[in-house]
């Protein structure tokens, strides 16, 4: 091989690199470990190509009949390339699973998500994948509308400050993870007509303690509650009470919300944002 | 040289006047700044009190865990080293501490919904899978004849600390993708320990512990200079012996069971005070606990400060500053 013709390999092979779509065909045998990408799929009418989810997809109903291959920490590579996909969805993360594909021959797409605007441009990129752009992009379109009508309907609302908690230990105000001001959730809160009390700390969760919730005083407090023991779960909102000079607790304005849709960034989220914004203005 | 008398009543005055310092001004510290003349002001009702209510419900809780929790894995590390012979030896060394995270992880995982006297699950859950763990040391301290090395101990207490780990590895690795997060979190230990309640129900078993132990100085010298010179001098090894592990251990799981594991103080604030103070248990022992209290409530006061308003895990503080304090105090002494 000529000294130019291997670097002309070379460059071929990092332009082949940097565009995973070029020369493929359209995917019909996809894998999702994605719970997000999963929704994506099926709201974009592409849930009959999935043949294999992660151990998380719970959404929609349909999930519960495709084989399960493991999750982000423990992908079951064996099980992965045994059906015989012709896309896996991962996450970006997932190195080892990566280099496992690369050698099986078999292309994958990656997942990474951020805020809230990342959610309808990967259903568009994943559209462009699929070879579905024109659906993706219908619903990517209908999404970024329903938000934008839930912004509208509590523009010139006031704007109450608000703890959005993540987690806590159940019965007692230990370890409250908290929204912080970057991420889906964040974004979430402002379409929804609140003010975030952690808004200044730019990180997607916050560790709050009793003395920060105390000092910022939120007018309302919302608890998520998700994952497969969430319905029915019974730690109430008791432990709220003990700290009494927080307006939330004073004016009773502590509300749970239920549903994987706040932690799925996937097309539900239409749904989480209208039920964040009734929690915040049930006016 | 003076007399063991005036030496403990300086080197208790002296640690006790640490630890009152610091519980005198860590309330004082946090990320929010409070006025203490709002904070007594009794004309306002305390719902309204935010100063208040900042010192009473945030603060001060954590300060008296810091307090109980440091005095008791500093005292817990005095026992195991002399006990063990074993300068590396640790609260965690014969898996109670395992005991305890894995009893949290399980609680975390499968969403155990219980209560009893003001504690919420994961602490109960918590304490009583340290008990599981003290149920196995005392086996094996009761199984142990005298002249048996300490190493048979040492072995046991590293194997099943490997097993408890297994077994949290294998709870977490099973559990849903939002619990893990919470079950890291746990293992990183926190003196936020969410109301009065969790430290009304451990502070009874400390107290009964540092009584147990209190009885012991003079047996302890003797038992980590060897357990056969202590049986010719007159002590009773095996009983000894099991007292000390069983106290030990139950102070160490009630400590965990509240806070998660918090590193460091156990190993090295014994040797810490070893090195200011002399090797004498009498002296060695309260000093520990008095040390290990304030050492740590003034590295929750950082963790809380620090980054303010994000908190830090107090274990990091606790190695951070108390590493390399500890490496100087070492080469000092070269």
């Amino acid at each position: 091989m000529t000294r130019a013709a291997l670097i002309a390999h070379v460059l071929l092979c990092v332009v082949l690199a940097r565009m995973p779509t070029f020369g493929q065909e359209q995917p019909h045998r996809v894998v999702s470990l994605v719970p997000a990408t999963t929704e994506m799929l099926f709201a974009m009418g592409a849930g009959d190509r999935l043949v294999g989810l992660g151990s998380y997809d719970r959404f929609p109903p349909q999930v519960a009949a495709i084989p399960r291959v493991g999750g982000l920490l423990n992908p079951n590579t064996e099980r992965i390339i045994a059906l015989r996909p012709d896309l896996v969805i991962l996450y970006e993360t997932q190195e080892e699973l990566k280099r496992q594909l690369e050698r099986a021959d078999i292309p994958y797409y990656r997942y990474e998500h951020q805020a809230l605007p990342d959610i309808t441009s990967t259903i568009r990129a994943l559209g462009e994948r699929i070879g579905a752009p024109q659906r993706a992009h219908d619903v990517a379109v209908g999404i970024e509308r329903d938000i934008e009508a839930v912004r509208r309907s509590v523009a010139g609302l006031d704007r109450p400050s608000t703890l959005l908690v993540f987690t806590r230990e159940p019965g007692s105000l230990r370890s409250i993870t908290a929204s912080g001001g970057y991420g889906f959730l964040a974004d979430l809160m402002d379409v929804a007509g609140a003010s975030n009390v952690f808004g200044e700390i730019q990180q997607q969760s916050v560790q709050a303690s009793a003395e920060m919730i105390l000092a910022r005083r939120p007018d309302v407090i919302i608890e998520l509650q998700y994952g497969a023991g969430a319905v029915g779960r019974s730690d109430g909102l008791e432990a709220w009470k003990t700290l009494a000079s927080v307006p939330a607790v004073r004016t009773g304005r502590v509300h749970v919300l239920t549903g994987d849709q706040f932690v799925v960034p996937g097309p539900r989220i239409v749904l989480a944002a209208q039920q964040l914004a009734r929690a915040i203005h049930p006016q | 040289m003076r007399s063991i008398h005036a030496r403990l009543a300086l080197t208790t005055s002296a640690f006790g006047a640490l630890l009152l310092g610091a519980l005198l001004v860590a309330p004082l510290v946090g990320s929010t700044s409070i006025s203490l003349a709002r904070v007594f002001d009794r004309s306002l009702p305390f719902e309204d009190n935010v100063d208040a209510q900042i010192f009473f419900i945030a603060r001060l809780p954590r300060v008296v865990a810091g307090a109980l929790v440091g005095g008791a894995l500093a005292a817990a590390g005095v026992v195991f080293q002399a006990l063990l012979r074993n300068p590396l030896a640790a609260p965690g060394t014969l898996g109670v501490s395992a005991g305890a995270a894995l009893g949290a992880m399980v609680a975390i995982t499968f969403g155990l919904d219980i209560s009893l006297a003001g504690l919420p699950s994961i602490p109960l859950a918590s304490f009583a899978g340290s008990l599981g763990a003290l149920g196995i040391v005392y086996a094996l301290a009761a199984a142990r004849r005298r002249g048996q090395s300490t190493t048979v101990l040492l072995l046991a207490g590293v194997t099943m600390t490997a097993f408890f780990s297994a077994l949290i590895m294998f709870t977490q690795y099973m559990a849903d993708f939002t619990d893990t997060f919470r079950t890291v979190r746990w293992l990183m230990g926190t003196l936020e320990v969410g109301g009065y309640a969790p430290l009304v129900a451990v502070a009874p078993m400390l107290l009964l512990a540092l009584v147990l132990v209190s009885s012991l100085p003079r047996s302890l010298d003797l038992i980590s200079v060897g357990a056969d010179s202590a049986a010719a001098r007159g002590v009773d090894v095996v009983r000894t012996e099991r007292v000390a592990l069983l106290s030990a251990s139950l102070a160490t799981g009630a400590a965990v069971s509240i806070s998660g594991p918090i590193g460091f103080i156990g190993i090295v604030v014994p040797h810490l005070v070893r090195l200011l103070v002399g090797s004498d248990h009498r002296l060695v022992l309260p000093a520990s606990v008095l040390f290990g209290a304030a050492f740590l409530i003034m590295s929750d006061s950082l963790a809380r400060t620090l980054f303010a308003p994000v908190e830090i895990p107090v274990g990091v503080v606790t190695a951070l500053t108390g590493g390399p304090f500890f490496l100087w105090l070492l080469l000092r002494r070269i």
